[in-house]
């Protein structure tokens, strides 16, 4: 059973960042695989050994840095990656254009997604692709299985579990559930660098939503200590009341 | 003129906040364009019973798809009608609200129309004729204003930000069968597994009771629920990434930006000593209330009011105290 995983390099999400015109200023930045997308690795490892057959590719659209990141998915295990060399805006569905391109042709049963990217945070390129491709999709999938012909997912919605049942070939978005990922093993880090990385300039599609500019947080005025231990509550909820009017 | 589309997201027939906020926020943007407010609601047969009250809310007219299929959300369903509605009808914008239903079928409506997706937006505003949208990126570490150029545009409102306004605007309604077969459809949901006693989302709950390392063992999770019981309906329970990856909590109440954003009324971060990544998921709360024995914690930066000292011994008081006070109303 072939995967192909789609995968976008993000900053750390414990990294501070600072703005530099319509983007951020990316020194001192550390770099990673958006965790999300680090999920849907490892579901395509586990699917690959739960069939005993088969292939997991990585797909991202991104600059030449993200050769880095394709890098660790080899070697965490997947067997081949390409990459799709464009720019990546804020346009979820300029993105989703430039890759069901390349998976129009693809024999992958699943395309596996993380549920949205830990720095646009869109939520919107894996359902954008499974609509241009016509192939069924789940997003927010913390497990699945897959049986004969279909895939059985668990999403999570609110306030509880939705057990969905999907036909193959389909697009799962993965969220944190069953899937941590593994850790790259120093022989996996070296088999790594003999697995094919491709690269080819993406078939790019104009992007019609612009970051005009980029703004700091509202800043959040400096709040004050009620007290200490339990005799500051009555004071607190006053103050929750009568000044915050939030209780 | 251009008319704004808000869909109204149902759930067991009844139609909630979020998506009041969406037909509130149309209104507003239909205001300024000069147009007026549509709604679209999809359910199943009897639906158009709670559609009809969002006339208050601002809705000029509604359109309530029925159908015994369509009771329960299905991707392709919804999406395939939904769609043949905005072709239907001349829109400048689609709005519908950033909950798992509607973060699940816009993408979809964007594709099918060809038309781009702002996702989680916290401000629309119309400068120069030109739709503008605000929304937090980095979880909240910055803030994108989006320029867009295609019509429709199709954005999701984070909830809690929009207000949801009194217009008492027409409401007029107007039911319809949609032609939809469901034989073809290639997702199907087997199961709904409710949470306990109908536990809210905490991306949609007003109030949240968010707990951290400092609550020491999920054992301890009882005292954070007497607080939130306390605070009544609208209230829900969050976490902290630490206690998710410990295995003491679902990821479904992680805060952060590897876990939900929210805005809620009233936050109370518990024994949370405040990661980066946890600030950014809660900072655009209104009220942000911080209970941590160390008075150093980077939390206490951004809490409007903080107590510093043993929370086993404060969130009791603090369960009885609110519950006192609302007992009291």
């Amino acid at each position: 059973m072939n995967v192909t995983v789609c995968v976008k390099r993000v900053p750390d999400t414990e990294a501070r960042i600072r703005i530099d015109g319509t983007g951020i200023d990316p020194s001192g930045v550390k770099f990673i695989v958006s965790p999300y997308d680090e999920f849907a690795i490892e579901a395509g490892l586990r699917t690959k050994e739960a069939a005993g057959e088969g292939t997991v590719s990585l797909l991202s659209l991104g600059d030449a840095s993200t050769q880095e990141s394709l890098r660790a998915g080899l070697a965490m295990g997947a067997d081949s990656a390409l990459l799709l060399t464009g720019e990546v805006g804020i346009d979820g569905l300029a993105t989703a254009k430039a890759l069901a391109n390349e998976l129009e042709a693809s024999d992958a049963a699943l395309i596996l997604f993380g549920v949205k990217a830990a720095d646009d945070d869109q939520q919107q390129v894996g359902p954008m692709v499974a609509t241009l491709l016509d192939r069924p999709c789940v997003t927010g999938v913390a497990s699945f299985e897959v049986q004969g012909e279909r895939a059985v997912c668990h999403r999570e919605v609110e306030g509880g579990v939705e057990v969905v049942e999907v036909d193959l070939p389909a697009v799962l978005t993965i969220t944190k559930g069953a899937y941590e990922p593994r850790y790259a093993s120093l022989k996996g880090i070296m088999a790594a660098k003999r697995k094919p990385l491709e690269e080819k300039e993406a078939a790019s599609a104009p992007s019609r939503l612009r970051v005009a500019r980029l703004t700091e947080p509202p800043a959040r005025g400096a709040g004050q200590i009620v007290g200490e231990g339990p005799d500051a509550v009555p004071e607190l909820v006053r103050l929750l009341r009568e000044e915050a009017n939030a209780l | 003129m251009a008319d704004v589309l808000a869909f109204a997201e149902q759930r067991e027939g009844q139609i909630g906040g979020a998506s009041r906020e969406a037909v509130s926020a149309a209104a507003r943007l239909a205001g300024e364009l000069a147009g007026s407010a549509r709604v679209l609601a999809i359910g199943g047969v009897g639906l158009s019973a709670a559609a009809g009250a969002l006339g208050a809310a601002g809705a000029a007219s509604i359109a309530v798809a029925e159908h015994e299929s369509l009771t329960e959300y299905n991707p392709e369903g919804y999406a395939q009608v939904l769609a043949h509605q905005v072709r239907s009808l001349d829109l400048a914008a689609v709005i519908l609200p950033a909950t798992t239903l509607g973060k699940d079928l816009a993408p979809r409506i964007a594709a099918m129309l060809d038309v781009p997706l702002a996702s989680d937006a916290t401000g629309i505003e119309v400068e120069d004729g030109q739709l503008a949208v605000l929304k937090p990126i980095y979880s909240g570490k910055a803030f994108a204003h989006l320029s867009i150029d295609a019509s429709p545009a199709i954005i999701t409102i984070r909830p809690n930000v929009f207000p949801v306004e009194q217009f008492g605007a027409a409401g007029e309604v107007t039911t319809f069968t949609p032609e939809i077969d469901p034989s073809t459809w290639r997702v199907r949901v087997l199961e709904r597994k409710g949470a306990e006693d109908g536990a809210l989302d905490v991306a949609e709950a007003t109030t949240i009771v968010s707990g951290g390392r400092g609550m020491k063992a999920p054992e301890n999770w009882g005292l954070l629920e007497s607080l939130r019981s306390a605070l009544g309906p609208g209230a829900a329970l969050g976490a902290s990434r630490a206690v998710v990856d410990a295995g003491w909590r679902p990821h479904g109440e992680q805060v952060g930006q590897t876990g939900k954003t929210v805005a809620p009324k009233l936050y109370f971060a518990v024994g949370i000593s405040g990661a980066i990544q946890h600030l950014a998921g809660m900072r655009t709360s209104q009220t942000i209330v911080a209970v941590n024995k160390d008075a150093d914690a980077p939390i206490f930066g951004v809490a409007d009011y903080g107590i510093v000292g043993d929370l086993f011994e404060i969130l009791p008081r603090l369960a009885e105290e609110v519950a006192a006070l609302k007992s009291a109303d």
